[in-house]
């Protein structure tokens, strides 16, 4: 019995008990939180979509081209487990396809980095990139945030996969990553060619089901 | 525990004689990068305050129960979980803020003011006195905040709070809101509060 009393199991009780404790705590503000996250994410999305099917700035008036958007899902089977994605479709006025915008996410160098992409009509060309989430590292692997950085994707093909090279990019699909910060670099290539693969077969095809509904 | 600080002194001492910035040199990561204007400091210092405050309390209730070699990984799993919850928390209803401050609520974990208060407090002390030297730590915590803060906004954009306040002409020193000016307002403040201390007990000729 003494024994046992020592065991390190019996000095962690209280470690045990603390993490059970605070496990239901988390668990129940995430229940609580996680739908207002999500929705403030959905709505930074929407904000974000023009500017990432037109290619142009955050800041430039887009109040001559209303697009309007759709939302859909594409599933991707892989090595039997199925990744989905949400997919945003932006139509013009007159109901012609502007492109499309493609969530995905992945590891990064400290957290799952989130981000969006965005393709032209045909999705050959990506037209821009905006980071939704990130937790990389201050100073450095924080920089993909940056405009500049950014603005490096578009007018990439989408049919060559993009590398992240350290110094100065030379060819047509190479990305020059942040310096000091390889693996934020790297990832977020990463995370754009696996999307891009898994999305590419189904994204230009506009779901019929688009035109039955009135809106 | 005669020779323990009551919780009024306690209280009084985080604000000033042992401001965690200004007199215990703790957390400066935080101190230096989220210094560049007053929203996200003020924001910075209520998630430390808030998860200061669970922390010491928590700490305090269960500090009976605590053994020697597990200490630290009961206080951590503790100030983890607030601020888990204080990030996600911002996450939900300050959004814009919480990607400005970005991974700076989530390294609160391992912002050594608070295990520091945890070790040398919480776990020695009875609540009330925990709680009051998490409050009276948190005000010093934010008292540096904001004077650094409001120090580098003011001479880096002429703002205060974004509202203008130096004439319109006045040329911004970005570098102020930039990393060198975090460590420029931190030297010389802390050279000041060393002079106004040393000027206070006659130690200055």
């Amino acid at each position: 019995m003494g024994k046992f009393k020592n065991s390190n199991l019996m000095q962690a009780w209280l470690v045990l008990l603390l993490s059970l404790v605070f496990s239901v705590t988390l668990a129940a503000v995430h229940i609580r939180l996680a739908p207002v996250i999500e929705e403030n994410k959905t709505r930074e999305t929407m904000k974000n979509i023009p500017a990432l099917v037109t290619g142009k700035d955050n800041n430039a008036d887009l109040k001559g081209e209303p697009l309007s958007i759709k939302q859909r899902t594409i599933r991707a089977q892989k090595k039997g487990m199925v990744k989905s994605y949400a997919v945003y479709d932006a139509f013009d006025n007159s109901g012609n396809v502007m492109g499309h915008v493609v969530k995905a996410s992945g590891q990064g160098y400290a957290d799952k980095i989130e981000l969006l992409i965005g393709l032209d009509a045909t999705a050959s060309t990506i037209t821009g990139l905006f980071i939704l989430d990130q937790k990389e590292t201050p100073g450095l692997g924080n920089k993909i945030i940056e405009d500049t950085w950014r603005n490096q994707f578009k007018g990439k093909s989408s049919y060559a996969p993009l590398v992240a090279k350290k110094g100065k990019s030379v060819s047509e699909n190479e990305i020059d990553a942040v310096s000091g910060a390889t693996i934020s670099s790297r990832s977020v290539t990463e995370i754009i060619n696996i999307a891009i693969g898994d999305v590419k077969m189904d994204i230009a095809l506009i779901p019929e089901s688009y035109n039955m509904e009135n809106k | 525990m005669a020779d323990q600080p009551t919780a009024i002194e306690r209280f009084i001492n985080g604000i000033l004689p042992e401001n965690p910035v200004y007199r215990q040199l703790l957390g400066m990561c935080p101190t230096l990068a989220v210094t560049n204007g007053m929203k996200p400091a003020i924001t910075m210092a209520c998630a430390v305050a808030f998860v200061l405050l669970c922390a010491n309390v928590v700490t305090s209730l269960i500090r009976d129960l605590l053994k020697p070699h597990l200490r630290i990984v009961v206080f951590t799993l503790t100030i983890a979980t607030f601020v888990t919850i204080a990030d996600r928390f911002l996450a939900a209803y300050f959004f814009q803020m919480s990607k400005t401050l970005g991974p700076y609520i989530p390294l609160i974990i391992v912002n050594c003011i608070i295990i520091a208060r945890c070790e040398v407090c919480a776990s020695k002390q009875p609540v009330l006195v925990a709680a009051s030297d998490a409050v009276g730590q948190s005000i010093g915590y934010g008292l540096a905040l904001v004077s650094i803060a409001a120090i580098r906004e003011i001479l880096g954009t002429g703002e205060l709070f974004g509202l203008q306040i130096l004439p319109v002409s006045w040329p911004d020193w970005v570098i102020m809101v930039l990393p060198p000016g975090a460590f420029i307002t931190l030297g010389l403040m802390l050279g000041l509060v060393n002079w106004i201390d040393m000027k206070k007990n006659g130690n200055l000729k």
